[in-house]
C-alpha cells in the first residue's frame, strides 16, 4: 500500500538536516582553529528572513542538543519582536528550554549586544551577523578582500581610520568597530556597540559568528587576544554615558538607551533587559569588567 | 516541549500575525482554490517556481496563495520548504534539443529549421484593458475551448517533431568561438556551498536562473543601453517541455517525468582577443523554470556580459550581478533594516555629538582668536 505523503511534512530536530549540520559544524572547529578567519558555509534558506537572523539560527541549531537551555536577545532585550519570533523558532524545533535568564543559558543567541553579565566556560554565544567583511568599507570586491587577509594586508583599513581622525577629530566608527585577532587577522564583531567590544578580549566564553545572507562563520575562541584597532596617540574610545543613568534604578555603569517621551522629554534604561531585571530586584549579578568602563570615573557611583 | 519564556514582544508578533491573516481574508469572499491560481495565474507561478528554486506548482500556487500574491515571498517561501527536502538524486543534464516545443522564434534568421513558433505570446497584441474579463463565466471558457479544440487537426499533431537549433548553423559554419573547456570543469553546486569569485560559469548560471526576473531585467537593460555595450541578438528563445532522467542503482536511466523550461541562445560578437584573431561569435545562455521570457533574454545577455569584465559596467562585474540579483537574499536583508537598531544608533549618536561638541569648541576657540587678533 503507498502511503499518501503529499502535504505531510516533518521536521527534523533542529529544522537542519543531519549532514547540514555536519558540515556547518565542521566549519565551526575551521573557525575556532584560524580565529577571526571566515569560512565560506552553505548557508541553507532558513524560514527566517535573509538578514534577519540566518547565519545565528544555522549556528544554533546546528549546535543545540535536547538538555541546552536557549536565550535569545536583540539589541540587549529578550522581548524585542524579531528575538521572539527567532526563539519560538528554534523551541518549536528543538523542545529546548528558553530562558532569559543569562546565567542559566548554556546557548545566548544575540543580535548587536553582548551580555552584560559575564558570559563562563559553559556557555556559547552566537552573534548574527548583517555584514561579515570588516574591509567592505574600504574594499567592495570579495576577491580583493580575500587576498587583503591573506596577505594581512590592512593598509586601506589604517588609512580610513587616519582619515576619519583627520576629518573629524576622532575614529568614527560606531557599532561594529573593527578588531584585530590573534594579532593576525582584522574581524567585524558584528555591530555590537563599543561598549561590548573589549569584552571579547581574552574572555572565556566562545564567540561564535553566523552571517548567513554572505555565507560566513567565523569565531572567537577563549582566552583570544581580541584588540579594537587603535593608534598609539589615538585610541579606541566606548560610548559615553558618563552624564547619564537609567531612569528605573539610577545604575550608571551598563550600556544605556536612549528613550524619548511623549513630551519629548528624554531619559536612558539600561539596554540589557534581563540585566535591568536583575539589578532592579537587587539580585546578585556579576558584570564584565574592562579597563575602559574601569577608567571612567563617573561610574564610581553605581546606583544614585 | 519546554518552557517557553514569554515577554511583551510575544504576545505583539502573533497578534500582528493574526492581524495579517485577518486582511487576507477579511473581505469574506470565497477563497481561491489552489487550483485556479495554479492554472490561471501561470507566469507568477512560473516566477515564484524559478526564483523559489525548485519545479513544484501546486506548492507554488500555495506558496502565493499564503503570501496573498506577493511574489517575492512567495519565492521565499518555497526556498525555506525546498532546504528541508532531502534530496535522493541529481538528474541527468536535461537536452533542451529533445524540447517539445510550444514556442520557439528566432531573431536572427528570418527563416529557421522548422519555423518560427510563434506559440503562446502576448507580443503582438494591444495592452488594451479587456474589461470583459471583469464578467468572465465558466460557460465563455467552455465555448472558448471548444473553438479552439475544433481547429486542431489530429492527424498534424503526429508530424510535431524536436527541432534543430539556431547555434548549430552558426556551429557548423565555424562561426562561433570554441569555448575554453577549463572554465566549465567542475560543476559548482550553489546550494551547497558559497559562491566564490571569479565564478565559474557554472555557478554564475545557477545564481542567475535562481535569480530575481527584475533585477536581471534592471541590470540586462543597462547592457543594452550602453552599460557595457553588449550588442546581443535573439539567436534561439525556446518554451516548451523537456524530460527529466535519473540515473538509478543500476546505472539505468530512468524517465522521472518532464518539466516547462524557458531557454534563450543570445548571440553576440567577442571581443578580438590576441592580434589576428578573427572576431567570431560567442553564445550567452539563459534557462528558466517556467514561461519567463524576460528572465532567459536578461540572464543569456547577462552571461555574456560577465565573460568581458569591464570597468564601469556593472553588469560585466560578476559579484556585482551575482549578489545583487539573488532576489530572496536583496529582499531579506533591505527589509532587515525594518528591524531595531537603536543600539547601533546610540553608538553613532554617541559620536556625532561628540564630534559636533569639538566642532563648536574649535569655532568658539577662532572666534576667540580673531577677536585678540583685532584688539
Amino acid at each position: 500500500m503507498v502511503e499518501n505523503i503529499k502535504f505531510s511534512n516533518k521536521y527534523n530536530f533542529a529544522f537542519i538536516d543531519e549532514s547540514t549540520k555536519k558540515e556547518i559544524r565542521r566549519k565551526l572547529l575551521k573557525a575556532v582553529a584560524i580565529p577571526g578567519h571566515q569560512v565560506p558555509y552553505s548557508s541553507p534558506e532558513m524560514p527566517i528572513s535573509r538578514g534577519w537572523g540566518t547565519g545565528g539560527l544555522h549556528i544554533t541549531l546546528a549546535l543545540i542538543g535536547r538538555s541546552d537551555v536557549f536565550k535569545i536577545i536583540d539589541q540587549g532585550s529578550d522581548a524585542s519582536v524579531n528575538a521572539c519570533n527567532l526563539r519560538e523558532f528554534v523551541n518549536a524545533m528543538t523542545g529546548c528550554e528558553t530562558t532569559f535568564d543569562t546565567s542559566k543559558a548554556t546557548l545566548v543567541q544575540t543580535r548587536h549586544r553582548i551580555t552584560e553579565e559575564e558570559l563562563n566556560e559553559n556557555q556559547i554565544i552566537v552573534f548574527q551577523v548583517p555584514l561579515p567583511e570588516p574591509l567592505r568599507m574600504v574594499e567592495r570586491y570579495e576577491y580583493k578582500t580575500l587576498q587583503m587577509h591573506a596577505e594581512a594586508d590592512y593598509s586601506k583599513m589604517w588609512v580610513s581610520l587616519y582619515e576619519a581622525y583627520v576629518r573629524y577629530g576622532a575614529i568614527m566608527q560606531g557599532s561594529g568597530y573593527p578588531v584585530m585577532v590573534n594579532g593576525r587577522y582584522i574581524m567585524s564583531p558584528s555591530p555590537i556597540p563599543r561598549w561590548d567590544t573589549p569584552n571579547l578580549h581574552q574572555a572565556k566564553t566562545l564567540f561564535l559568528f553566523g552571517a548567513g545572507r554572505e555565507k560566513r562563520l567565523y569565531a572567537v575562541p577563549p582566552y583570544t587576544d581580541v584588540e579594537p584597532l587603535e593608534f598609539e596617540d589615538v585610541n579606541f574610545e566606548i560610548e559615553d554615558f558618563s552624564k547619564s543613568a537609567c531612569y528605573k534604578t539610577g545604575f550608571k555603569k551598563a550600556f544605556l538607551d536612549e528613550l524619548y517621551a511623549d513630551d519629548g522629554s528624554q531619559k536612558y534604561v539600561i539596554s540589557d533587559s534581563n540585566f535591568l531585571d536583575k539589578i532592579d530586584s537587587e539580585e546578585e549579578t556579576h558584570q564584565y569588567t574592562n579597563k575602559y568602563i574601569d577608567q571612567l570615573e563617573a561610574y564610581d557611583v553605581e546606583r544614585g | 516541549m519546554g518552557y517557553v519564556a514569554v515577554k511583551g514582544g510575544t504576545e505583539a508578533i502573533h497578534n500582528a500575525s493574526e492581524l495579517a491573516e485577518f486582511y487576507r481574508v477579511k473581505d469574506n469572499t470565497t477563497p481561491i482554490d489552489v487550483k485556479q491560481i495554479r492554472t490561471q495565474m501561470r507566469l507568477a507561478i512560473d516566477k515564484v517556481m524559478g526564483e523559489g528554486g525548485i519545479y513544484a506548482p501546486e506548492y507554488a500556487a500555495i506558496a502565493l496563495k499564503q503570501a496573498e500574491g506577493d511574489v517575492y515571498e512567495a519565492a521565499f517561501i518555497l526556498r525555506a520548504f525546498r532546504t528541508t527536502l532531502q534530496r535522493n538524486y541529481y538528474t541527468e543534464e536535461i537536452n533542451t534539443r529533445e524540447m517539445f516545443v510550444r514556442r520557439k522564434i528566432s531573431a536572427s534568421f528570418r527563416e529557421i529549421p522548422g519555423g518560427q513558433v510563434l506559440g503562446p505570446t502576448r507580443d503582438y497584441t494591444q495592452r488594451t484593458l479587456d474589461t470583459a474579463k471583469a464578467t468572465e463565466t465558466t460557460a465563455d471558457i467552455h465555448l472558448f475551448l471548444e473553438q479552439v479544440d475544433a481547429k486542431i487537426d489530429p492527424e498534424k499533431l503526429q508530424e510535431i517533431n524536436s527541432f534543430g537549433k539556431v547555434i548549430d548553423l552558426l556551429k557548423n559554419e565555424g562561426l562561433l568561438k570554441p569555448i575554453d573547456p577549463s572554465d566549465d570543469r567542475k560543476l559548482v553546486d550553489i546550494t551547497r556551498e558559497a559562491i566564490k569569485f571569479p565564478a565559474p560559469r557554472s555557478a554564475r548560471l545557477q545564481m542567475m536562473a535562481r535569480a530575481e526576473t527584475g533585477g536581471l531585467m534592471a541590470l540586462g537593460y543597462s547592457s543594452q543601453r550602453g552599460f557595457g555595450g553588449v550588442h546581443p541578438t535573439v539567436g534561439e528563445l525556446r518554451y516548451g517541455t523537456v524530460p527529466l532522467r535519473v540515473k538509478d542503482a543500476s546505472g539505468r536511466l530512468r524517465y522521472i517525468g518532464k518539466i516547462e523550461v524557458t531557454e534563450c541562445e543570445m548571440v553576440t560578437g567577442s571581443k578580438p582577443g590576441k592580434k589576428n584573431t578573427p572576431p567570431y561569435f560567442t553564445i550567452g545562455y539563459g534557462l528558466c523554470f517556467g514561461h519567463n521570457e524576460t528572465k532567459v533574454i536578461c540572464m543569456s545577455t547577462l552571461d555574456s556580459a560577465m565573460r568581458r569584465p569591464e570597468l564601469g559596467a556593472p553588469a560585466n562585474d560578476q559579484e556585482f550581478v551575482l549578489y545583487h540579483t539573488e532576489g530572496v537574499e536583496a529582499m531579506g536583508f533591505t527589509n532587515h533594516l525594518k528591524l531595531p537598531h537603536y543600539v547601533t544608533f546610540q553608538s553613532i549618536l554617541s559620536n556625532t555629538r561628540a564630534s559636533v561638541e569639538r566642532s563648536k569648541k574649535a569655532n568658539l576657540e577662532a572666534e576667540a582668536w580673531r577677536q585678540l587678533a583685532s584688539v
